[in-house]
């Protein structure tokens, strides 16, 4: 290893004798691209990463807890998480059937369909954001419609519901679409022909094989929903307490010079996202041992 | 394909309806949301918005950071799934794990990071400033936001491709007396050339439409530190809606752009749905 920066995370990252491949391999340039990329990733992310926890260490627990879980920074976690949360329940049923509907019939358009699933990964957010604000304001497309009858969209949690559920869609159906395809239609046959309901076969048979493909993109989908931003914060109103989402209350936080704060939330965030990392992990673990045992 | 099932074609017909519905709603009338509000003052207004000169420079911006942060991305990539697919070491699951870091932190504490590291209060802020070297609210900071965001996308496409695809090819290259050089640049190159566009595809639209790590580091100077979608969130806020969408309305292109490349490449080359595990 030729590199020699002194990041503690690298050390956990490449123990010493990793210069040497396990197996004699003939091709080269191990040394270069393995340094490149651990010198990058340091640089670029993790060192850049380490100054949250570094900084908010240094602010002693109680500060950190007064500024980190202040009633205001609890209302927008709230938000957040509560908003994330019933946009993946939403996309979870959603986008199940749109893969099922994707892997299982032959339909005209379905070429555009399946293309147009992926718009959330390439369209910015902040033009999402904009255009679901115009549908679904006071006066919009559709917001003109249901405010009469109460129901008030933009500008509140459900907006930012809304918004969540654009974002996270594509993340439950490229996450199910693969192990829909592999499950044969056999196993589904034999079970309607011995006299099995349509729904007995989804929840005996067709649930349980795609439900840890399922969880995986529930959780991909909950996590980015909780650090997202574009897209929400033209819909949500902002309003503190009310629909402030936590990633605006950094940028507040940051813009009034509150940098204590910003890195104390940002710190909470991490710490949940690390967190969900981790079930991701294990959700993947578990089904790779139930493939496999 | 089940075309003959039991359970009637009636539910299959609700099923797909009830899936058109919901994408429809969801996905499609946003895109369609963009193009007609945008002209919806007629073809002129859409056209001055875009010629505008703050606008331009927006656009120049954006694709100044493209234009760094995508070859940046592209080199990383391929040096770190060369290194991962191609060698055996402690830690591999650890150092990928690391790499897909930052698909899984909010873009605000992207952008946050750097201004704890480079803003006037960070830990190198007072020695910037000494040296007259401006990272947060300039462009350096926008590219660095940028990179930080968009770092997994080459390298997630070509570990899995290029693990799968062995060593083999690259052994018999090498012991055929090929350069390492020339072994990468004629036997590995093209064996990963569409996994690689496929990454730089997905890399540069996220790229060019960033928004919230951005937001965060480039202090919003018109005509100077905003990119596109910076510009739009202005116009927006000044009520300028035309404009907005005329600028957004631009950025939903580059996304059909990216969405009608990604299919072909999945379609005609097979890529990804099917023969990608094979």
């Amino acid at each position: 290893m030729e590199i020699a920066l002194s990041s503690p995370l690298q050390m956990t990252t490449v123990p010493a004798q990793a210069g040497k491949p396990k197996s004699k391999s003939i091709i080269p340039g191990f040394g270069l691209t393995m340094g490149l990329t651990i010198a990058w990733l340091s640089l670029v992310v993790l060192i850049p990463l380490s100054t949250v926890f570094i900084r908010s260490a240094g602010m002693g627990w109680s500060d950190f807890v007064a500024v980190g879980f202040s009633e205001r920074a609890m209302a927008a976690y709230k938000v957040s998480f509560g908003t994330a949360l019933a946009a993946a329940l939403v996309n979870a049923v959603f986008g199940l059937l749109t893969a099922w509907v994707l892997v299982r019939y032959r339909f005209p358009g379905r070429r555009i369909v399946n293309a147009l699933v992926d718009l959330p990964f390439a369209l910015p957010t902040a033009v999402a954001g904009i255009a679901l604000t115009a549908i679904y304001a006071g006066n919009g497309w559709i917001g003109q419609y249901l405010e009469p009858l109460g129901i008030q969209v933009a500008y509140n949690p459900i907006g930012i519901t809304v918004a969540l559920i654009f974002i996270g869609l594509p993340f439950i159906v490229r996450s199910v679409e693969p192990v829909l395809e592999d499950l044969s239609a056999e196993v589904e046959e034999a079970a309607l022909s011995l006299g099995a309901r349509p729904w007995q076969v989804f929840a005996r048979v067709i649930l349980p094989a795609i439900l840890p493909a399922l969880l995986t993109g529930f959780a991909l989908a909950f996590a980015r929903g909780v650090g997202e931003y574009g897209s929400v914060i033209f819909i949500a109103g902002n309003m503190p307490f009310k629909s402030e989402i936590a990633p605006l209350l950094i940028i507040t936080q940051l813009e009034q010079y509150n940098y204590a704060a910003a890195t104390a939330i940002a710190t909470v965030m991490l710490v949940a996202s690390f967190i969900m990392l981790l079930l991701i992990n294990l959700i993947q673990a578990w089904s790779r041992r139930r493939v496999n045992g | 394909m089940i075309d003959d099932r039991k359970s009637g074609s009636g539910g299959r017909y609700a099923l797909i309806a009830l899936a058109i519905a919901f994408l429809a709603l969801f996905l499609m009338l946003p895109l369609v949301a963009v193009f007609v509000e945008a002209l919806s003052k007629g073809i002129a207004a859409y056209g001055a918005a875009i010629v505008e000169p703050d606008a331009l420079a927006a656009i120049r911006l954006t694709l100044l950071v493209v234009a760094i942060s995508v070859p940046l991305n592209i080199v990383f990539g391929i040096a770190a799934a060369w290194a991962i697919a191609k060698f055996d070491f402690p830690g591999k699951s650890l150092l990928i794990s690391f790499i897909d870091l930052p698909f899984s932190v909010s873009p605000v504490v992207a952008g946050l990071i750097y201004v704890l590291l480079f803003g006037a209060q960070g830990w190198l802020g007072p020695w910037l400033r000494a040296h007259d070297i401006e990272i947060i609210f300039a462009v350096p900071g926008i590219l660095l936001a940028t990179i930080f965001v968009t770092f997994p996308f080459v390298a997630r496409e070509l570990i899995p491709l290029m693990s799968e695809q062995g060593r083999d090819d690259e052994e018999a290259s090498l012991s055929l007396g090929a350069s390492g050089f020339q072994t990468f640049w004629r036997v590995t190159l093209p064996n990963i050339r569409w996994g690689l566009l496929y990454g730089v595809l997905l890399c540069n639209a996220r790229a060019m439409g960033e928004f919230g790590a951005v937001s965060v580091v480039s202090g919003h100077l018109r005509g100077l530190t905003n990119t596109m979608p910076l510009h739009v969130e202005i116009l927006y806020n000044e009520y300028n809606f035309v404009a907005a969408f005329a600028v957004a309305s631009l950025l939903a292109l580059l996304a059909l752009v990216t969405l009608i490349l990604k299919s072909i490449v999945e379609w005609r080359f097979d890529y990804h749905r099917g023969s990608a595990g094979h």
